[in-house]
Order: C-alpha cells, then structure tokens, then sequence
C-alpha cells in the first residue's frame, strides 16, 4: 500500500492560512466604526453593483473583503438565517451575535474540513440602542471570532490601517468625523479617496425598524473631507454652511494630508 | 445551522420558497369539515387613487359568525415603504398572507439588492393566492386589495384580487370585504380625478361608515372606546398611517354632517 506523504497538521493549517491570507490581502480593505448616532461602514471598492456591505436584518448589517463569490455566498445565507428566524420566533429575536456564531462555524469547518478554505474575512455588525450596545464582531477565513469594541478593520492592509485609524479616531465622533477619520485611515499617507471609489452605509440608531442606509452620490460627497475643499471652489452657499460648522474635522483632515504630500 | 442549498435545489430570493424548503410551511390543507362561521372574519377595505398617490383604509371589526370577535384588528398593512395590502376574508390565514408577503418584498430586496417593480409585487401575491386556493374553497378565503406607488412611472397604482389569485389593476378604486358594495358605491359616488389628500381621506372614511351603517361584520368609528379605522397614504415619500387624532377630528366631522342631513326613520 502506498503512503501519501507525511505533512504536519501544524505545516497544513499554516498553508492554508498564508492561502486564505494571501487572497484577502489581494483585494482592497474595509473599516467600521461606531459614531454618536449609529455605525458607519466604510469600504474602498470602485464597482457600485458588487458590493461589500449590505443590509442582512433591521438592525444587522454585513461586510466582507476578500474573494466576493465567496463572501457574497455567506452574506446570502445569512439573510436567509435572519429572515428565517425572523419568521419563525419575532423580529426582536434575530441578534447578531447568533449569526456571528453560525459564520464562525460554517468558516472552521470550510477551514479545517475542505479543500480550500474561503479566501474571505467578514463583519457583522448590530446597531443596538445606545452606543454601549453597539456590536461587532470580526471572523476570520479559519472561523476566528472577535467581538471588537469601536472599531473595526478588515483587509489585507489591516495593521497599517488600524494604526492610522487609531490615531484619527475618536469615540463618540460624529458621522462627518468618523467618516474623515475611515476614509483617512483607509487612503494613508500617499493617496485620497474620493466618492466613485467609496462605498459607504450606516446603521442608524434611530430607525425604528429597518436602520440600514447607504450614502451615496451627492449625500456622500457632500460628506467627504474633500468635497469641503470642492464646494468652496464653486462657492455654494448650502454646502458651505455645514463645512464651516464642522471645521474640527475638516481642518484636522486636510492638515493631516498636506504635509505627507509635500514629504 | 446556516441554511446551504446545491446550486440545482438553491431557492434564489424566493422566501416562500425558502420557508418551504427549511420546512416551515404550510401543512397543506384537505377538504375542511371544520364550521367555518367560527373562524374569525375581517371584513371592508378600500383604496382610492388621489392626486398625491393612493389612499387605503380598512374598518377594525373581524367577526366569527354573529359574534364580534374582535374591535380593534387591523387590515391595512404596509407591505413595504412604497405599497401597502389590506385584506379582507378568514383572518388568520389573512394576516399570515400578509406576513409571508412583507418578507418576500423584504427578502427580495436584501437578497437581489434592488426593490422589485410595482408589477413584480402584484403578481406575487397573486401567486399567493393561487398557493391558498384549497384553503379558499374549504371556506377559508382570503381577498386581498394591494395598492402602491409605482416609482417608475410616477403614480398610485391599485390591484383587486379574486381567492384564484386573479389580479385586476383598477384606475380609480378598488374595495374588499362583506362591506364592499356600500363601501364602493359611496367612493363611486365622490369620486373625480386628482382627488386633494384631505378629500380622498375624508371620501374613504364616510365610505367605511356607510358600510358599517349597513353591513352588521363592518365597525364604524367607536368614539366611545376611540377606535377608529386604519387609514394610510401611499405616496412618493413612502407609507404613511394617519393618527388617531387626525382620524377623530375627521370622524367627528362626518357625524356631524351625517347627524344634520337624518330624517326621523320613524313611520
């Protein structure tokens, strides 16, 4: 009888991980941070039909970075395992630390048990009813579950990114200065982001039912650090106004960009 | 467990199909030798076209029998932000419609990321009506109305219903329910294009009196208890349910008009 060769379980498990590692890192990363009146969800990501983020419940929402067939999959299932429940107990019933769990399963099991593991790291978030109850949770490819606090980022870039998100962000910001500080910390030092390469949404704390929006075109815009800048230039009184009542931030991110350009 | 499907058996964004597939459906049902008059009953609604979009309202009364079973039912529902469905017909079976109904718009939409059309909408619940027809001819009918704003083309739209899963588009009004023949006839009689929001409100309200002044399973507004019917507006800003307090000033407006224009029924 022939032998297959002899691999240790600790080399396998290493190989599939710099795999799963090595397909998340080639797509581009993702950031969630809680805000005075919801969670805001922030990804680089130029296609506007292939999204990353998306609604699963009332108060759930999701996000995945990675190979998008396979997180696309996991976000329809757990759709399906929101409404189902949903349906079958009450809407108050379907949480998101239930859904982060049955993610956590099915990922280690794929993981350990098949012949590739999905090349894929996801989010899944709950905007509770004050910003103390405020979910989420960060799985990885091998099923790995962390519940964060405040803030999140997914993606190969992930440490680079945190560490410049740590430094931007502060709890209990608005949604103009979250969304500075994600977008900054996302771009880094060398590049801005601009509305066509961003897809942004929100959970928001004060929908009584359905609190998942997205911000898109001109809203996002107006939104965005650099928008200020261009408003300015075209001298709309309207946008002016909120851009000046919130020039902590805006200043901070400009300041912050101009002399990494020069350096 | 997460639900997982093959790709051949993989139900798509089809939640009835969904439930039927985990198994939470309906146990299908055989001929009934059940007393129908005991099942719980839920009787008139209408639904106007008016200049802004659509109005519908539904009565509060469901009834089993000769027995009023309950005074406060509701059968106006938004069926998502931009269309709503009332039902009139068993009320069990009818609110589980309604449910299932509200799902699958929902489900569509998060699974699909994108709404269906108006049209799409209507034909689904025709397509759940058909599913009930063993049920409906047991005794168990449900007929719905469902009315919406149709964002593409800019207008209110409304379908009535048969228990087949018949789906007629009306232009001007459509009613349900045992009360649906004074209901209707009343509309008919105030009806003109381009309705104003207060007119098309005011138009549905006195149709439900006249429906419960004449059909014993449709309730009138109880100011006694302050009950009144579910009314709501469809319009390009979404489903709006009107307040009580509105409803009550309204109410009372139309007893008073009502009450001047009574001659003695005395002989």
């Amino acid at each position: 009888m022939s032998m297959p060769y002899y691999v240790a379980p600790e080399q396998m498990m290493k190989d599939r991980a710099d795999y799963a590692r090595k397909g998340i890192a080639r797509g581009r990363s993702l950031v969630a941070v809680a805000f005075d009146e919801g969670i805001l969800l922030c990804a680089e990501n130029p296609s506007r039909m292939l999204r990353k983020i998306s609604e699963i419940y009332d108060r759930i929402a999701f996000a995945g970075v990675g190979k998008y067939n396979e997180f696309d999959q996991l976000r329809i299932a757990g759709v399906r395992h929101a409404d189902l429940k949903g349906y079958s107990f009450s809407r108050e019933d379907v949480d998101a630390r239930s859904l982060a769990n049955q993610y956590a399963q099915m990922l280690g099991q794929v993981f350990t048990h098949e012949m590739k593991p999905m090349e894929v790291e996801i989010l899944v978030a709950e905007v509770g009813a004050t910003p103390h109850d405020d979910q989420l949770f960060h799985i990885q490819y091998d099923g790995t579950l962390v519940d964060e606090q405040g803030s999140t980022v997914l993606g190969g870039d992930a440490e680079a990114i945190r560490a410049r998100l740590t430094l931007a962000y502060t709890e209990g910001s608005t949604l103009t200065e979250a969304l500075a500080a994600a977008v900054g910390a996302l771009a880094g030092p060398d590049r801005t982001l601009s509305e066509p390469e961003l897809e942004v949404a929100v959970l928001d704390r004060g929908q009584p039912r359905r609190s998942f929006r997205r911000i898109v075109d001109a809203e996002l815009a107006a939104l965005l650090p650099d928008a200020d800048a261009d408003a300015d230039a075209d001298a709309e009184p309207d946008a002016e106004l909120p851009a000046d009542s919130e020039t902590g931030a805006t200043d901070d991110g400009t300041a912050n960009s101009d002399p990494s350009q020069e350096g | 467990m997460l639900p997982s499907f093959t790709q051949a058996s993989d139900p798509g964004p089809d939640f009835a199909s969904l439930v039927r597939k985990v198994g939470l459906g309906p146990t299908p049902s055989g001929s009934s030798t059940a007393d129908v008059t005991a099942i719980t009953h839920g009787t008139t609604c209408i639904a106007v076209r008016y200049a802004d979009g659509v109005v519908m309202a539904g009565d509060r009364r469901a009834t089993s029998g000769n027995w009023i079973s309950h005074r406060t039912i509701e059968k106006v529902f938004p069926a998502d932000r931009y269309s709503g469905v009332a039902i009139a017909g068993a009320a069990g079976p009818a609110i589980e419609m309604v449910r299932l109904f509200q799902l699958q718009l929902e489900h569509y939409e998060k699974v699909e990321g994108s709404h269906l059309s108006l049209e799409g909408k209507a034909n689904q619940l025709s397509q759940m009506l058909r599913s009930h027809l063993p049920a409906a001819l047991s005794g168990m009918a449900v007929v719905p109305i469902f009315a919406g704003y149709d964002r593409g083309r800019s207008i209110g739209r409304l379908f009535q219903y048969d228990i087949t899963g018949g789906r007629y588009e009306e232009s001007d009004y459509a009613a349900t329910g045992s009360g649906s023949m004074h209901a209707a006839t009343v509309v008919k009689l105030g009806f003109r294009p381009n309705l104003g929001r207060d007119e098309a409100i005011d138009l549905v309200l006195h149709a439900l009196w006249q429906a419960a002044d004449e059909d014993s399973a449709t309730g009138g507004p109880d100011l006694i208890r302050g009950i009144f019917p579910v009314v709501a507006t469809i319009t390009k800003a979404g489903y709006d349910r009107i307040g009580d307090a509105d409803l009550e000033q309204r109410s009372r407006a139309l007893i008073a008009t009502i009450e001047a224009n009574q001659g003695t029924n005395n002989p």
